[in-house]
């Protein structure tokens, strides 16, 4: 096959790959906000978590992979529920800005806490199914991309089915429209809130775990997958649904299209730009439906 | 005074506000009433710039203002009131109504960082002007609270201070007597005579029909989104159709 | 008869003399040199909080206005061999003329959003400063800055830098209290706590952020060539994320609105690293644990903590002497 269509497919696979896990990410950030109405900024951070705890399970403590996984996924899950009974329930009314430097302060913390305990070093996770790669039409596929796939499109069609189809699932979307209707229909908001923090911490962790093997985790990526998958959902007009995967994936082609061609060393920049020109331009998004004024 | 031509206005598939017109004469008292849901609040907002309308001008003194915001508004003389008292809470009673006079200052930046003397004559003025305001409404005593210390009843009157401080020429209240006692709506009822006296045009959307019937002198009444009558306080009370949809209200 | 505006001139003065006559007690050069800094981190504290603060916008990318003066003052006075004066004039200008045109569409935003704005807006500079090796020197950095200089005077030692920073800081103070006090202070804090009010009033919301943002803007690179011109060196990871962060906390653990405070923030967090030398790496978790704290329990922050001790101080004199009530 011809060599620059072959490149362009490799950044297309890795940049699908990348915006797969950005979609995850901003998941998270949708879920907590639809039923909140805040933007978790330490989400970054339990996408770091994932990498790092999964890590610490497997060569530290010598388990095998799958324990690892679900340990880690189970504790980031432990800790982004402890985070919301103990920083966000006692604020629910303040203003914004006070919930904002909260959570900014608890992804500083726990950032923190992790260089603290795991040090500065970069890591790899070995992948899950080894690295020899698959030859699609002479193009290389490595294994762990088709498990990001393969979990991103898992998780996408599970929280299709809990949040249309689940009793939960509806009482949170009913949260996110309406917290006083909700409530006063028998719905415990309290702990819809606190399910959200939930989920966001193990799809975040997840999204961190899987991506790991591929471009390495340390105590800081939380940052910028953070702040990559808030650009998603923002693209993807903040819906827990279609519109952030469509966002994510695109963020990972142009990023990784952007890289190819332009220049790898402002790779993060296209992000941030993206980002900006969204929020400037179309602050609802591609994908989201136009709000309209509240009467 | 204010002219509305037709508006009309749609939220997606809800229509609060269809085809209303009204006009308002100058150094008037008038009333807008009608059922909850009737889309007065919606008109106000209209009119005082904070919602677009689908359809329809508005016309203050003859001038087209029907896509201007807020602040241009108070630039021409409008103001208005809010039905959830929207004070600057951290800031005391005489801070909040001299911003009220920001329309009538100019210090910029410039000015204010380095004390120049035409900021420091100014700033005089501004406390000045304020205190006679707060005067205005019997809340001079309590100058120095904080706002959002205030009881209700005193907040609502340090709304007024603070739009009568810009001078306006037309104030628009919002359900100025929702939650205060009868005591405190007989203050507001003579508050608003003596705003009046002072040539201001006033436009109150309201609930307490007695206070309505007492100082309006033309009463327009909303429902469903569309103008039902608009008249004298005796006209109205006698209209079938007012009554007919007030039935079972106040 | 004490006014309220005389009782603030003197505690002005008070403050301004004690920094003033700081030197003759702090003859040792290390505990000047951290002075020099907590002098440039209150301005750069002073700077956001007009923003924060008073206006009540977020910013989470004030270091690279920050940045930006440091890297002009460094790129013009090296590789151009400008007159150093000029160009921390230039460089303020040119920073607030970046903030006046961004300014527009990221104050559109709110809350979250802007947060988020900011942040992105900080970081594409900051990567702008690591990757533009020729002008800025990247990641190693930009050395050999000249140290500024009034005829003979020759500011390369920290006594001359400490008085040459506080005394652009103490004028920044000043003239934020004054504008503070003013008819843009209040109409600041209106928008503040009320935009629709605010608007209601005459006052233009959008321009008057945009108009803060650019004069925090341009104090910060003031604050920025300042630093340039003190260190001689200067290099990207001064001016990325983590320290806008720190500019935060400052802020906040200082309290919001309150000019004060900034310094006791710009103070307390410019001398804990050095009391926590010796516990490297805890900067960062003391960082994120403080802001939690400092905004559960005393969201006035330390200013607020100080005011309400005094409070309880003069009630307690009260009581103890009736007789003079």
């Amino acid at each position: 096959m011809d060599n620059n269509y072959l490149q362009l497919f490799q950044y297309i696979l890795s940049g699908l790959a990348n915006g797969s896990i950005y979609a995850l990410i901003g998941f998270g950030f949708a879920i907590i906000h639809n039923a909140t109405g805040i933007i978790n900024f330490a989400q970054g951070e339990f996408v770091m978590l994932g990498g790092m705890l999964t890590l610490f399970f497997l060569v530290f403590c010598g388990f095998p992979l799958a324990p690892s996984i679900i340990l880690s996924v189970l504790i980031a899950t432990i800790i982004g529920v402890s985070f919301e009974r103990l920083a966000i329930r006692p604020l629910k009314n303040a203003k914004p800005i006070r919930l904002i430097i909260i959570t900014i302060g608890a992804s500083i913390f726990i950032r923190g806490a992790a260089m603290l305990v795991w040090g500065k070093d970069t890591h790899a996770l070995p992948a899950f199914s080894g690295t020899d790669p698959l030859y699609l039409a002479g193009a290389t596929i490595m294994p762990q991309h088709l498990w990001i796939f393969g979990i991103t499109l898992l998780v996408i069609v599970f929280s299709r089915i809990f949040f249309n189809h689940s009793i939960i699932g509806k009482a949170m979307r009913a949260c996110a429209y309406n917290p006083q209707a909700a409530s006063l229909v028998g719905i415990d908001v309290k702990i819809m809130v606190m399910i959200s923090f939930a989920i966001s911490a193990a799809i975040g962790s997840l999204a961190g775990i899987i991506i790991a093997p591929l471009t390495m985790t340390s105590y800081d990526v939380g940052i910028m997958l953070g702040l990559k998958g808030f650009c998603a959902v923002i693209i993807g007009g903040m819906s827990s649904g279609l519109g952030t995967v469509m966002g994510g994936l695109l963020l990972g082609l142009l990023e990784a299209l952007g890289a190819g061609f332009i220049s790898a060393s402002y790779k993060d920049a296209i992000a941030f730009i993206i980002l900006l020109l969204i929020l400037f331009l179309r602050p609802q998004g591609l994908f989201g439906a136009k709000e309209t004024e509240r009467v | 005074m204010l002219k509305v031509n037709n508006i009309t206005k749609t939220f997606g598939g809800l229509t609060a506000l269809e085809d209303v017109s009204l006009s308002v004469s100058p150094g008037s008292i008038t009333g807008i009433i009608g059922p909850n849901g009737a889309g007065k609040t919606t008109l106000f907002n209209i009119i005082t710039g904070l919602y677009t309308q689908s359809a329809g001008k508005v016309f203050l003194e003859g001038k087209n203002i029907s896509y201007f915001p807020p602040e241009a508004l108070a630039g021409l003389g409008m103001v208005r009131t809010f039905q959830n008292v929207e004070l600057f809470g951290q800031m005391t009673v005489w801070e909040n109504v001299m911003v009220g006079l920001h329309t009538k200052s100019s210090s910029g930046f410039f000015g204010c960082a380095f004390k120049l003397p035409r900021q420091i004559k100014e700033e005089k003025l501004i406390r000045e002007k304020s205190m006679r305001w707060l005067d205005f409404t019997g809340i001079a005593d309590i100058a120095r609270m904080r706002a959002d210390n205030l009881p209700f009843g005193k907040s609502r009157l340090l709304e007024i201070s603070r739009a009568l401080a810009l001078e306006p020429r037309i104030i628009l209240m919002d359900e100025p007597a929702a939650g205060l006692n009868s005591r405190e709506t007989l203050q507001l009822a003579a508050v608003i005579r003596r705003i009046k006296e002072l040539g201001i045009t006033v436009v109150l959307v309201e609930h307490d029909m007695d206070l309505v019937m007492d100082i309006c002198e033309s009463i327009i009444v909303l429902n469903l989104g569309k103008k039902l009558a608009q008249g004298t306080p005796r006209e109205v009370q006698e209209n079938p159709e007012v009554i007919a949809a007030y039935l079972g209200e106040d | 008869m004490i006014t309220e505006e005389k009782r603030q001139v003197f505690i002005f003065l008070i403050f301004a003399l004690a920094l003033l006559a700081a030197p003759f007690f702090f003859r040792e050069s290390y505990l000047l040199t951290v002075l020099v800094f907590i002098g440039i981190h209150t301005m750069l504290a002073v700077s956001l909080n007009l923003l924060m603060g008073y206006a009540g916008q977020i910013s989470l990318g004030h270091a690279a206005f920050f940045g930006l003066g440091a890297y002009l003052s460094g790129i013009l006075t090296t590789r151009f061999g400008l007159d150093p004066w000029l160009v921390i004039i230039l460089a303020a200008i040119c920073a607030a003329v970046v903030a006046f045109v961004i300014g527009f569409p990221i104050l559109k935003l709110k809350g979250h959003y802007l947060a988020m704005a900011t942040l992105g807006f900080g970081i594409i500079i900051y990567i702008f400063f690591n990757e533009t090796v020729d002008w800025t020197g990247g990641p190693s950095g930009l050395p050999s800055i000249p140290s500024l200089q009034i005829g003979t005077i020759i500011f390369d030692n920290d006594l001359n830098n400490y008085y040459l920073v506080w005394i652009i800081t103490l004028c920044v103070m000043l003239l934020s209290i004054n504008l503070s006090q003013s008819r843009i202070g209040r109409a600041l804090r209106a928008v503040h706590d009320s935009e629709v009010a605010a608007r209601v009033m005459g006052i233009n919301a959008w321009f008057l952020k945009v108009q803060i943002f650019t004069v925090s803007a341009f104090i910060s690179a003031v604050a920025g060539s300042l630093y340039a011109h003190a260190m001689t060196f200067i290099s990207p990871a001064s001016f990325g994320f983590n320290f806008s962060v720190e500019l935060v906390t400052m802020v906040v653990v200082g309290g919001l609105g309150s000019i004060y405070g900034s310094f006791l923030g710009a103070a307390i967090l410019t001398v804990l690293p050095e009391f926590l030398r010796v516990f490297e790496d805890f900067d960062v978790v003391i960082y994120g644990f403080l802001l939690i704290i400092m905004n559960m329990f005393m969201p006035g922050g330390l200013i607020s903590g100080l005011e309400l001790l005094a409070q309880k101080v003069a009630l307690k004199i009260k009581k103890k002497r009736p007789s003079d009530a």
